[in-house]
């Protein structure tokens, strides 16, 4: 088997606090394929954007650290990777895009320098050559009347413009690996929509590989090939995207997709989950989700569960529950 | 369900003075609102920002002065000459909950006292009775008695809404507005005040006004869903309806874009360009430059919400 672009091995992050270390995430593993788009979906504290943020070494280094794990990119460990190594590799071979696309811009610089400041950085490009790239750029991301745009102030930009103008910046130099952390969360559904389809677009053209970080199942549905699902700072489960919906395994996955309020029906009542998401510090003995869990078993109080494999290409950190398969598929 | 309206809204319209640096514009927040909410229905307000849902909520409840138009709760204008003394009369059977329940609750008050403020307030309770309403409306939304004596930062999100909630419930209100009472919650989370909210209003008899950018969250709560774009109602009618047949084509266009939680869905073509400024908007209807159906018309005459089906408004030169 090929190496894939970007795997994530065992990866564990801890954060200090007042009182010692949390762990955010917590025996995490994923892999990107070349071309593939990884959907990771969660609910607040579930460690998807700290995962995120460990493959390109973002967090704060002196409150951050992490006791066990690798991220191979092309089979490189970054963790052990040089700083000037990291340098290169953030923005020309992996970019990232995040939520708010006005906190990400610098407000006193025009949308041209802010773009030419990757291009000077990682292609050399200057003058006249910068100015045509950004200009093409612009085009990219489909920003009407672009050598216009160009020198325009990110205040002077819809939201949604923003956020296409924060594209142009992440692929300015073809990144191979496009990390996408609730890209359009902050926008519109019309906006929304109208950035998902060009992410879409991009991803074709420069056969991009995304890792596309989402608390919004529809926008998953729509938009990933695989699913990797978190909960408390675990993989819970990891399966191709049909797959996951039409046959989740974990009882979260489970609880998850039926929560989400249906658009083309009717209900009485919505589906919920009882009870309510653990917090960081909160020491939950065996599998995390247990104590919401409507199929729990007084085992799963007591050891905590292993990833294991369901089916080809599919896997879940319940036991019992595969378990069960098992017996029904013989 | 009595025939008079709780609420009834007439050609409310609500523009601001914008401060830049050319000199000061005129913000058409509203412009020409009509809706009205009868006892014990849930009318959902969706629009994407700056359609001016927020603004119509605020005034709905006095927290922002009209423009023109009219606003009646009860029976009484609220935006008469009066007006005042009007909301004086109705002020302790409307409520208000709104989007960040972290903005909403003051982090150094117990969850007792910041329930009991609004009985405080209106006064008239002995210590006892005081403190058994308390625990009643705890129990009401779900929250265990010794929340009392704890403070906000020691509940979750969706543990604050309820609380929030509970407040808004003290003087046994009549009709509440909720702006966004979920959009900052989990999943998980949002399922279960969505439901407590359907719950109360089953108990209580309440009427709301549900504000949201949310279409599914909408369909789950609402009787009739009102759409609106760009400071106007481009439609109203029956939940059932609007779901499976939106007659306008901004309705349509925006459920059209609405990602499905199914891998098979097939997506119809989004709809091109960005809502329009508000401190310039076009002539005619406001979503013509966007909309695929546009003929002359529609760049020039303002269309009107009209009757199109039973208990069904739009305001479309197609439907003319």
């Amino acid at each position: 088997m090929a190496v894939p672009l970007l795997s994530i091995r065992n990866l564990t992050v801890q954060f200090r606090v007042d009182t010692g270390w949390v762990t955010a995430i917590d025996d995490v593993s994923l892999d990107v394929g070349t071309g593939d788009c990884v959907g990771v979906v969660g609910e607040s504290g579930s460690g998807k954007s700290v995962t995120a943020l460990s493959v390109l070494q973002l967090h704060d280094r002196v409150t951050t650290r992490m006791p066990s794990g690798s991220i191979l990119y092309q089979g490189d460990d970054l963790l052990r990777a040089k700083g000037s190594t990291m340098r290169r590799i953030r923005g020309s071979e992996i970019a990232m895009i995040f939520q708010d696309p006005m906190s990400s811009l610098n407000p006193v610089l025009t949308v041209a320098d802010q773009i030419s400041e990757t291009l000077r950085q990682h292609q050399g490009l200057t003058g006249a050559a910068a100015r045509k790239r950004v200009i093409e750029l612009l085009g990219l991301v489909r920003i009407p009347d672009a050598a216009r745009r160009a020198d325009d102030y990110p205040h002077r930009l819809s939201g949604g413009m923003r956020q296409r103008v924060m594209i142009a910046m992440a692929i300015a130099c073809k990144p191979r690996l496009l990390i996408a952390d609730e890209p359009t969360t902050a926008l519109d559904v019309t906006i929304q929509a109208q950035i998902l389809e060009l992410l879409r677009d991009l991803r074709r053209e420069l056969s991009m590989s995304v890792m596309l970080i989402s608390h919004d199942l529809g926008v998953i549905a729509e938009f990933a090939q695989r699913v990797v699902v978190m909960y408390a700072g675990r993989v819970v489960e990891d399966a191709p995207v049909t797959q996951l919906f039409r046959r989740p395994v974990h009882p979260y996955t489970m609880g998850l997709i039926a929560a989400v309020p249906a658009l083309d029906s009717d209900a009485p009542r919505l589906t919920t989950i009882a009870g309510r998401i653990p917090g960081p510090q909160e020491i939950i003995p065996g599998c995390r989700f247990s104590p919401r869990c409507a199929l729990v078993l007084q085992g799963c109080r007591e050891e905590p569960p292993s990833m294991q494999m369901v089916s080809d290409g599919q896997s879940a950190r319940c036991p019992p529950r595969i378990q069960v398969l098992d017996v029904r598929h013989v | 369900m009595s025939d008079q309206p709780i609420v009834e809204v007439r050609d409310l319209r609500k523009t601001f003075s914008v401060k830049h640096a050319g000199g000061v514009s005129t913000l058409h927040a509203l412009s020409g609102v009509n809706f009205e909410i009868m006892r014990g229905e849930t009318l959902g307000l969706v629009g994407e920002s700056g359609s001016g849902k927020t603004t119509a909520g605020r005034i709905l409840v006095g927290l922002v002065p009209a423009g023109s138009g009219s606003v009646r709760l009860f029976g009484h204008d609220i935006t008469g000459a009066d007006g005042k003394v009007q909301l004086a009369k109705v002020r302790t059977r409307l409520q208000f909950v709104f989007q960040d329940p972290y903005a909403s609750l003051n982090p150094r008050m117990r969850i007792g006292s910041a329930i009991a403020e609004p009985l405080d307030i209106a006064g008239g309770l002995s210590r006892k009775d005081r403190n058994d309403r308390v625990a009643e409306l705890l129990d009401l939304v779900g929250l265990p008695k010794t929340s009392i004596d704890r403070y906000p930062h020691e509940f979750s999100g969706g543990q604050r809404q309820r609380i929030v909630i509970a407040r808004a419930l003290a003087l046994n209100p009549e009709f509440v507005v909720c702006d966004e009472p979920v959009s900052a919650l989990d999943v998980s989370m949002q399922a279960q005040i969505v439901n407590l909210l359907l719950d109360l209003q089953d108990r209580l008899g309440l009427s709301y006004l549900f504000i949201a950018h949310d279409l599914a969250v909408v369909r789950a709560v609402s009787t009739r869903v009102a759409v609106m774009y760009a400071g106007s109602i481009v439609e109203t009618a029956p939940k059932s309806q609007i779901y499976s047949d939106p007659q306008h084509p901004y309705s349509r266009a925006l459920l059209d874009a609405v990602p499905r939680a199914d891998p098979d869905y097939v997506r119809h073509p989004v709809v091109s360009g960005e809502v329009p400024s508000l401190l310039d908007p076009p002539p005619g209807c406001s979503f013509h430059p966007r909309c695929p159906f546009a003929f002359e018309r529609c760049r020039v005459e303002v269309p009107i919400l009209k009757e199109s089906g039973p208990d069904r408004r739009v305001a479309c030169h197609l439907f003319a």
